[in-house]
């Protein structure tokens, strides 16, 4: 059987158009509410990332922090994050689910049993923002033969050899982070210069999904359609962050924002 | 069990990831900051061999931080306690009153050579900001000093002489509002601007390079020592302790570092952690504590911190000692058991600042006070051939406050 991460780019691609990749931190503001936004918002995406809240995470900016912090004050835990998934697939086991968070939560639990837990409850893919090459590599493997896409990551910093090496490790998946930035930032470059970029990534190894993420929003997504995905996660989390601070439902306003997003890139 | 190698400096005993014994160190970070860290690796591994460099930072060293800081004998702390010799090598002479300039200094000159404008740092007790915006403001460099909010209301004085200084700080509100915040905060601010900007870690923690940097500039401290020493024994006495507070362990790893290679039987190397406040759970110490492995701000190390791996909130009275980590280079240390670590607690390093600053012209700060509290401790129990050596690596003018509200306003006026 393929992996659910490539049917999903084939998927999009088949429709013309890029695959829709969303974020947002498990637990946020508590697991129910996780469940609910997953379920609800899979109509418009194709790929979901959950996030594992971290309290010392240097990557992220100001929208993932408090959303993490959120859901830390919720009292989430990994266990948690893995139950998510597990109620998530019973319903949609189609949909393909990518876990992202630092090494130290996978290193806490034992990469072996991290990722026992990972298979069992149906994760498809696993993003560690700071566990880069060539150090991922031995985790990288043990994903490979359990059939979990492990994620690598390119950066704007990233030198052509590195990158070749990079592309020459990775899975059917990688993520290209659009500028230098931790995540949510403004888009301080033009679409048209991450799009070159990527371009240079994509010439590379042309089978390979390449998913553009940092700064898309509403506005910027339209001028990135040319890419495999895009993931949109900051966006989400402030928009829970709004929803909360008036003492709304969360869900209303996400379903709008992610089928706008969608309707931008069709 | 861990070795350490003879003959080969400490913070090069890595392997090809980084790692010091296998395990400790490493680069545990964001893709985007993989290039200016092998860019910051490959100049500085340049420079440190550089004549013209060397000359360069030696010069600075001498002329604005005040090389060498004085060794003197505490004559009527020996005399009271009745058993060691207890000298201090007051590296609070240092210009601005504490170690954390051999640093700031280094990384200014590098940031120069790299041709870059702009440097950050991080800073807990404010010594490393306040050093950082030292060096910027004599080295032409603009400069911005991230700082936990709790960290800024306990240690003002420093954060004057920051702003004076011409930086900008950074206030972190998030997390526990100390020193760890500041650093992922200095980081993520790194991650945005890494093409312009020049990062300081403040001390021997974070991604290898830095951890190198720092321990390679704090290594001045044992270098004026072993002369010193020899001065006033005619050789390396034959029984040493060189006793010195550990938070992320950079004015240690300077003091410790010309006598990795002596057998431990006659150089001692003590290394004092913040245990907190008596009555309470929380500290910050890791080391002696036994915290598990854990990944904190790009390196491997021994970190306190929950099952799920978020780490745990930590207390001391001391903010230059309230990190929950350590340095990777004291992680092997303990385990190659050249090093042994203890702790001591708030009262009993406010309780050494009395004894010390009663009896000696001299003022620790409370980061210091801690090793004070361990050789008091030790002292009346050893012989009186034996020289215990105290790294006074902090002025305890920036604690002002804190110890008057503890001691009362009278413990100045010895």
């Amino acid at each position: 059987m393929a992996a659910l991460i490539s049917l999903a780019f084939l998927k999009a691609k088949l429709e013309k158009r890029p695959a829709l990749v969303s974020y947002i931190v498990a637990g946020d503001n508590n697991k129910k509410l996780t469940l609910n936004i997953l379920k609800s918002i899979s109509q418009y995406i194709d790929i979901l990332e959950v996030g594992i809240a971290h309290n010392t995470a240097v990557a992220d900016g100001v929208q993932i922090q408090n959303s993490s912090y959120r859901a830390l004050q919720g009292g989430i835990k990994v266990k948690d994050v893995f139950e998510i998934v597990k109620q998530f697939k019973k319903i949609k086991k189609n949909k393909p689910i990518i876990l992202m968070g630092y090494y130290n939560q996978v290193l806490q639990y034992g990469e072996n049993y991290f990722l026992q837990k990972c298979k069992n409850s149906g994760v498809d893919g696993i993003i560690l923002v700071d566990l880069p090459f060539p150090e991922n590599k031995s985790f990288a493997d043990k994903c490979k033969k359990l059939s979990i896409t492990f994620i690598q990551l390119i950066a704007p910093t990233t030198s052509t050899i590195r990158m070749k090496q990079i592309i020459k490790n990775s899975q059917d998946m990688i993520y290209y982070i659009s500028m230098l930035s931790t995540t949510g930032g403004k888009l301080k470059v033009s679409a048209k210069s991450i799009l070159n970029n990527y371009l240079k990534i994509k010439k590379i190894d042309p089978k390979k999904n390449i998913v553009i993420g940092f700064g898309i929003t509403t506005k910027t997504i339209a001028s990135l359609k040319k890419a495999d995905g895009l993931v949109v996660g900051s966006l989400l989390c402030k928009s829970i962050s709004q929803s909360l601070a008036k003492k709304r439902n969360p869900l209303i306003q996400l379903n709008k924002i992610v089928r706008t997003l969608r309707n931008k890139i069709q | 069990m861990l070795k350490l190698q003879k003959g080969k400096a400490i913070i090069d005993q890595h392997d090809k990831h980084y790692l010091y014994g296998g395990k400790f160190g490493g680069n545990f970070v964001p893709e985007t900051l993989k290039k200016p860290i092998e860019d910051l690796t490959q100049l500085f591994q340049k420079l440190r061999y550089d004549k013209k460099f060397i000359k360069e930072r030696d010069y600075y060293f001498k002329t604005y931080v005040g090389s060498p800081t004085r060794f003197i004998k505490l004559y009527n702390l020996s005399l009271h306690l009745e058993g060691a010799q207890i000298y201090a090598k007051v590296v609070s002479d240092a210009n601005g009153g504490a170690h954390k300039i051999y640093n700031a200094v280094v990384h200014a000159l590098i940031c120069k050579h790299a041709g870059k404008k702009y440097i950050i740092g991080d800073t807990g007790a404010g010594y490393a900001g306040k050093m950082l915006s030292m060096a910027a403001k004599k080295f032409g460099l603009k400069c911005k000093i991230f700082m936990g909010t709790k960290d800024m209301a306990r240690q003002k004085v420093n954060c004057d002489a920051i702003r004076k200084n011409g930086a900008e700080i950074v206030p972190v509100d998030s997390g526990s509002k100390t020193l760890v915040d500041a650093v992922s905060e200095c980081m993520r601010y790194w991650v945005s601007n890494c093409d312009t900007t020049h990062m300081c870690v403040g001390s021997t923690v974070g991604p290898n390079i830095f951890v190198k940097i720092c321990a390679w500039s704090t290594a001045q401290i044992s270098r004026e020592l072993k002369v010193q020493l020899k001065e006033e024994f005619g050789e390396i006495p034959k029984k040493l302790k060189l006793i010195n507070c550990v938070g992320g362990g950079s004015s240690a790893i300077g003091f410790w570092n010309e006598f990795m290679d002596y057998d431990k039987k006659q150089v001692e190397f003590i290394g004092v952690e913040a245990g907190g406040p008596k009555n309470s759970k929380l500290h910050a110490a890791p080391l002696t504590y036994n915290a598990k492995l854990g990944v904190l701000h790009g390196a491997a190390q021994y970190v306190l911190q929950d099952k799920d791996g978020q780490i745990s909130e930590t207390s001391s009275i001391s903010a230059g000692l309230d990190y929950p980590g350590v340095s990777p280079l004291h992680c092997f240390l303990k385990d190659t058991k050249r090093a042994r670590y203890t702790v001591a607690t708030d009262e009993q390093a406010l309780e050494a600042f009395k004894l010390v600053s009663q009896l000696e012209n001299l003022r620790p700060s409370l980061e210091p006070s801690h090793a004070f509290a361990e050789a008091i401790k030790i002292a009346p129990k050893l012989s009186n051939d034996t020289v215990i050596v105290v790294d006074s690596c902090g002025d305890a003018l920036k604690d002002k406050k804190i110890i008057e509200k503890r001691l009362g306003k009278l413990i100045w006026q010895h």
